[in-house]
């Protein structure tokens, strides 16, 4: 994934026991102090009533559940829509955990992984009072496949879904003409696969599959009032400007992922992101919808000042920063050589080129970031305190035949200054080794389109290595590492498999994963193609990106939900 | 006076569609001509790794794949008598004037844009009230006390005024008087509160521009204040409050008021920077946005919005003028 903003995981959850209408009573909960919400509840309260003010310095690509593709949106959109599943509403790796939301339970899984059905909850109402149908499931799904209309989302059910030639529901408004779902009743939802998947209950977990009622279906204009099925309705989105939502009256109140204690959510948009943290650090805002983080400089009166660092959390964001270098390009067609430039890096200057521990991350020795499922914590080319090993390097580059170094190129983003600053940080490490790298800048926009997601440009220009950062559509190995390091996903352009990872034993382990339905083994298989992809030594993980978080302390039920890698909405009171 | 009047509308006219075809322009010839194919324009608009066949679907429903003189020409009879568009299952008529919809939001942006005109015309009014005032007043104190403390700080305070970009002296009026920021309300909602949240924007703009003021008023209070009439006028015995206010000043705000009324107009038509630091939901946050997303509807809407205060402000200093001197109108 490219964009910053860009989706993460889909996930979120709920279920927040403690704070949870129906859910169990042994959630962890505590008081304010920094990182308290990374594994606590904080503030944990049955209070009802006031406000949620919060605020955004962008905007929403659109509201509608169908057509959003930014983290922060399907997080939030949990708050006016159940999709099928969600991610369990706790702090900590439990949040990672998928249950059901609209669905009485997990898919279940026949045919040989390549039907999928769920159980629609009986009676969950739409705001108007009427009754959610399976077949509202379907209109939803099917109207992913209208790309012209609603282009934002991922067209995971387009790839997925065995509906050949279908074009959505607008182009034929007869809804048995998609056969990739099928309703048997008005409570039974049934995904016809092309081939199994393994992931697909996390797949349904995205706001994709949030009820849209044929009748109501407007198409592009649905945005302007989305059909609620959550604890709040949309009362106004004003583009640029406000997003109010206030409570559902006909939410199901037996929902156990999400509660309904704020009278009233205040979203200002397109707010600039100083005003956000001076609001913020005056308490005339609750917390930043985004969740990437404070500015430079609202970071240092934070850390600085103990009492607003109590209401500060420093947190996984679920990206990885990292530089890879092309398998295809000499010298780093011999393994030796790429293991001349893992050793020879010093992950500390990149890691404070970038921005340091709290705004930067933690430094990273894996593919998987430790938020992602499947994540094992291993170093295949460690270094003493991670400064490089000018030792091992040399005789890396000896073994590859290169004893005197070589030249290459760095190509980077020219408008993304930290990456520019890591750039220099790496060039400076591997000139200890006699590697001379020329940095080489291009605009971040055709970053993918013409330069490092072109292999031809590689090629043509002898880039040996270039930088990247990623996070995943859903927080497991697959989701994560597929358009990374399966061989079969490298393209002419868009190829975000950059350093041309064609491994025949990776690739089927992804095959392995997709048609398993034990999730234990997946676990397990993930892990291994993170070990594998390492070995190969053509990626060099820095950083796990982490931000730095305020929350207001008249926030109640507050954490972070590592699906998203920022605060849960769902459940949030005011005191 | 009427030929007068029809030769500058007629004119006003012609400049709002060159700056419409001149926009269109920008956003299709240039980009062209930097490598820029028509299919990368409409992938912007797909999501995420588009196909080949849902870039063309793309291209169909906003009209990029017609020739850019049909484009023109639906743009234009949008804009006179409106246009009917398609968004899957339902086809809305875009009654005039009509800038069509968004391609990002896909939403109006005629409404959007009258939303904002509100917004922006509170900043640019209350500010501009407060440094005509202010600024002249500065100005012909500093003229009337030349070379004195006063006038020293007043132009040293000028000089900040006109040096300090608005990006820094808002958020530090931010930072120190309203770190809970400004939140905009319409007037018609609550005049108190609308008064309330814009004061500072209002202060913080008004402090830029009076500096500008008060150097203008000063130097022309200066030169007029050498004139012979001034001396008749004193030599008639009238006092030097009626010197200074009702010929002096008089003849000195004739070329500010003219500078007035453009700056009104270009403030009308997005104050960017002060929008933007204030978070205030304006026309220049608006442009701001539709530039970032390359979206056309939305670029030339806003274009033409500030084509037209400008235009409009210039036709009424054209019209003063010529009511103040009747030769202009030859």
């Amino acid at each position: 994934m490219r964009r910053k903003t860009l989706v993460v995981g889909v996930v979120l959850a709920l279920g927040i026991s403690a704070c949870s209408s129906g859910g169990d009573k042994d959630t962890k909960t505590g008081t304010a102090e920094f990182n308290a919400a990374d594994s606590k509840i904080v503030n944990a309260s049955d209070k009802k009533g006031g406000t949620l003010n919060l605020a955004l310095s962008d905007d929403w690509d659109s509201i509608d559940p169908g057509n959003t593709y930014y983290a922060f949106s399907w997080n939030f959109a949990r708050l006016y829509g159940r999709s099928l599943t969600m991610f369990k509403p706790a702090p900590g790796k439990d949040g990672l955990e998928l249950v059901p939301d609209l669905a009485t339970g997990l898919g279940t899984v026949s045919d040989g992984g390549k039907t999928v059905t769920y159980k629609l909850r009986p009676n969950v109402r739409y705001e108007d009072g009427t009754v959610v149908t399976a077949k509202d499931v379907k209109n939803a799904v099917a109207r992913t496949y209208a790309r012209d209309v609603l282009p934002n989302g991922p067209s995971y059910f387009v790839e997925l879904l065995d509906a050949p030639g279908y074009q959505g529901p607008y182009k034929n408004p007869d809804l048995n003409a998609f056969t990739g779902v099928q309703t048997p009743d008005d409570s039974t939802v049934v995904f016809k696969l092309k081939a199994p998947f393994g992931d697909f209950d996390f797949l349904v977990s995205a706001p994709q599959t949030m009820p849209v009622p044929q009748a109501k279906d407007t198409g592009a204009k649905y945005q302007e009032h989305p059909l609620s099925t959550g604890s709040y309705k949309v009362d106004s989105y004003e583009p640029g400007k406000q997003f109010v939502l206030s409570r559902n009256p006909n939410w199901d109140t037996s929902d156990p992922n999400r509660r309904q204690l704020v009278d009233k959510i205040d979203v200002k948009l397109k707010t600039s992101a100083e005003d956000i943290d001076n609001r913020l650090l005056a308490g005339s805002l609750d917390a930043d919808v985004a969740g990437s983080g404070v500015q430079a400089a609202a970071q240092s009166k934070i850390l600085s000042d103990p009492k607003l660092k109590a209401n500060a959390d420093n947190t996984f964001t679920g990206r990885l920063w990292f530089f890879v270098m092309d398998e295809k390009v000499a010298p780093f067609d011999n393994i030796e050589c790429r293991k001349a430039v893992q050793y020879a890096t010093d992950k500390v200057s990149l890691q404070t080129a970038y921005g340091g521990p709290i705004a930067g991350g933690d430094i990273a020795t894996t593919m998987l970031p430790p938020t992602i499922v499947g994540y094992q914590k291993f170093d295949l080319y460690a270094t003493p305190d991670n400064k490089g090993d000018v030792t091992k390097a040399k005789a890396a580059l000896t073994a590859c035949g290169k004893p005197d170094g070589f030249s290459t190129s760095i190509l980077l983003r020219a408008d993304r200054p930290k990456e520019v600053a890591a750039g220099e940080a790496l060039q400076q490490a591997l000139s200890k080794v006699n590697i001379k790298a020329e940095i080489k800048s291009v605009p971040a926009g055709q970053y993918f389109t013409r330069f490092a997601g072109a292999p031809e440009y590689m090629k043509t220009n002898n880039i040996g290595i270039a930088f990247h950062g990623w996070q995943a559509d859903w927080p497991t190995g697959f989701g994560f590492l597929q358009q990374l390091v399966d061989g079969r996903t490298i393209k002419a352009q868009g190829n975000t498999n950059v350093q041309e990872m064609d491994d025949p034993a990776i690739n089927a382990l992804f095959d392995k994963a997709a048609g398993s339905t034990d999730a234990k083994e997946r676990e397990a298989i993930y892990g291994q193609i993170d070990k594998a992809a390492m070995e190969r030594a053509s990626v060099v993980p820095f950083l796990y990106g982490k931000g730095l978080l305020y929350r207001n302390p008249a926030m109640t039920n507050v954490f972070i939900d590592y699906s998203y890698g920022m605060y849960n909405y769902t459940l949030l009171g005011k005191q | 006076m009427g030929g007068f009047l029809v030769r500058r509308f007629l004119g006003a006219i012609m400049l709002l569609v060159i700056t419409s075809i001149v926009t269109f322009a920008i956003f299709f010839v240039v980009p062209r001509m930097a490598g820029q194919t028509v299919d990368q324009l409409a992938a912007q608009y797909v999501g995420k790794d588009p196909s080949p066949a849902e870039i063309e679907a793309t291209k169909e429903k906003l009209g990029l794949d017609r020739p850019l003189v049909v484009q023109y020409g639906q743009f234009v009879k949008g804009v006179v008598a409106g246009r009917e568009f398609t968004f899957g299952a339902t086809r809305e008529y875009c009654p005039p004037p009509c800038f069509g919809y968004s391609f990002k939001t896909q939403r109006p942006v005629w409404p959007d844009l009258v939303d904002r005109i509100g917004v922006t015309a509170s900043l640019a009014l209350g500010a501009s009230v407060l440094w005509l005032v202010a600024g002249v007043a500065i100005g012909v104190l500093s003229a009337l006390r030349k070379g004195t403390f006063f006038d020293r700080a007043a132009m040293f305070t000028a000089l900040a005024g006109v040096s300090l970009p608005i990006f820094f002296t808002g958020l530090l009026s931010l930072a120190l008087f309203r770190p809970s920021g400004v939140n905009y309300v319409p007037f018609t909602d609550n005049p108190l509160e609308w008064a309330d949240n814009l004061l500072l924007p209002w202060v913080t703009l008004a402090f830029l521009y009076a500096a500008l003021y008060a150097r203008l008023t000063r130097a022309g209070m200066l030169e007029t204040m050498g004139e012979d009439f001034i001396r008749t006028a004193r030599a008639k015995g009238l006092t030097e409050p009626v010197v200074v206010t009702r010929h002096a000043l008089r003849a000195t705000l004739t070329p500010i008021l003219t500078v007035f009324g453009l700056d009104i107009g270009l403030l009308l038509g997005g104050a960017v920077l002060t929008e933007s630091t204030y978070s205030l939901p304006g026309i220049g946050r608006y442009a701001i946005d539709a530039i970032n997303n390359n979206d056309l509807p939305q670029v030339l809407g806003v274009t033409m919005i500030a084509a037209l205060f400008i235009v409009l402000a210039n036709l009424t200093v054209d019209i003063l003028y010529a009511v103040a001197d009747p030769r202009v109108r030859l």
